[in-house]
């Protein structure tokens, strides 16, 4: 049987291939799917430790995060869509305006 | 047993093709398949009902408006200058985000399995009924929930404020 320890394991690995994601790809869409893996594997982790702890909290939690992401998804695309419109452009490095 | 790392392995190399894939395209159905097999995870761990929900409102509905929007951007046309502003601008860069990526992983691991022993088993009782987690919702957690539906209702608004065209 799997145990929690292999659960977190899996977890931390998915977090940072999000993370790797996030300073890696320069196109906005890829940095939010990138973020969205990062969201996924922490509900991993709440589900994991709820079961551990016989538990359904977990469960809400998860509930209450996916829709945490999907507001954060509608107002990040929508942000993408007005960028897009301004530049022409996906790539965050020409969006540098506000640089000093 | 045997379909923790079926699945496992699936999210993981799913996860990793989705940031190595050039075709945002791609990279939406990829995270797809990731979430399908993290869904599977969620089963195994008793919790149907997150499996579930994992299904229709992830899988289903955000992905699909992420979908949506790389088919209305056109994006293919602009991951190739995205390729060109990489080769002259940041060739390093990559190799750096890469290492980086990797210390996080060895450190995580280090920290999570330092401690061993008696973390392992999961105990027999688990709550997998639907009607419990809905109690908990709608009792301990209602104050919480309200304030989700005013965070969703500010994040339509937000939308649709944000994507409209200005009318001159």
């Amino acid at each position: 049987m799997p145990t929690l320890t292999d659960y977190l394991v899996l977890s931390a690995i998915l977090f940072a291939i999000g993370t790797a994601g996030v300073f890696v790809r320069r196109n906005l869409i890829t940095i939010l799917l990138s973020i969205e893996i990062m969201l996924n594997a922490v509900n991993l982790t709440f589900i994991a430790f709820g079961r551990a702890l016989g538990s359904a909290d977990g469960q809400v939690i998860v509930f209450f995060v996916m829709t945490v992401a999907a507001a954060e998804a509608a107002v990040g695309l929508a942000i993408v869509i007005g960028l897009f419109r301004h530049r022409e452009s996906l790539n965050p490095d020409s969006f540098t305006s506000l640089k000093w | 047993m045997i379909l923790f790392y079926v699945f496992g392995a699936i999210a993981v190399l799913a996860s990793l093709l989705v940031i190595v894939q050039h075709n945002p395209i791609y990279s939406v159905l990829l995270l797809i398949a990731s979430f399908g097999a993290l869904s599977g995870l969620y089963v195994l761990l008793d919790a149907p009902f997150v499996a579930v929900i994992q299904i229709i409102v992830y899988a289903g509905a955000i992905m699909v408006l992420f979908l949506f929007v790389v088919m209305l951007l056109n994006a293919p046309r602009e991951d190739a200058e995205e390729l060109r502003l990489r080769e002259i601008v940041a060739p390093r860069l990559r190799t750096i985000g890469g290492l980086l990526a990797l210390a996080l992983v060895v450190e995580l691991l280090w920290a999570l399995t330092k401690r061993g022993g008696e973390s392992g088993r999961f105990p027999g009782g688990s709550v997998t009924s639907v009607a419990a987690i809905g109690r908990l919702l709608f009792r301990d957690y209602a104050f919480a929930f309200e304030v989700t539906s005013i965070l969703i209702l500010v994040a339509m608004v937000g939308a649709v404020v944000l994507a409209r065209r200005e009318a001159k």
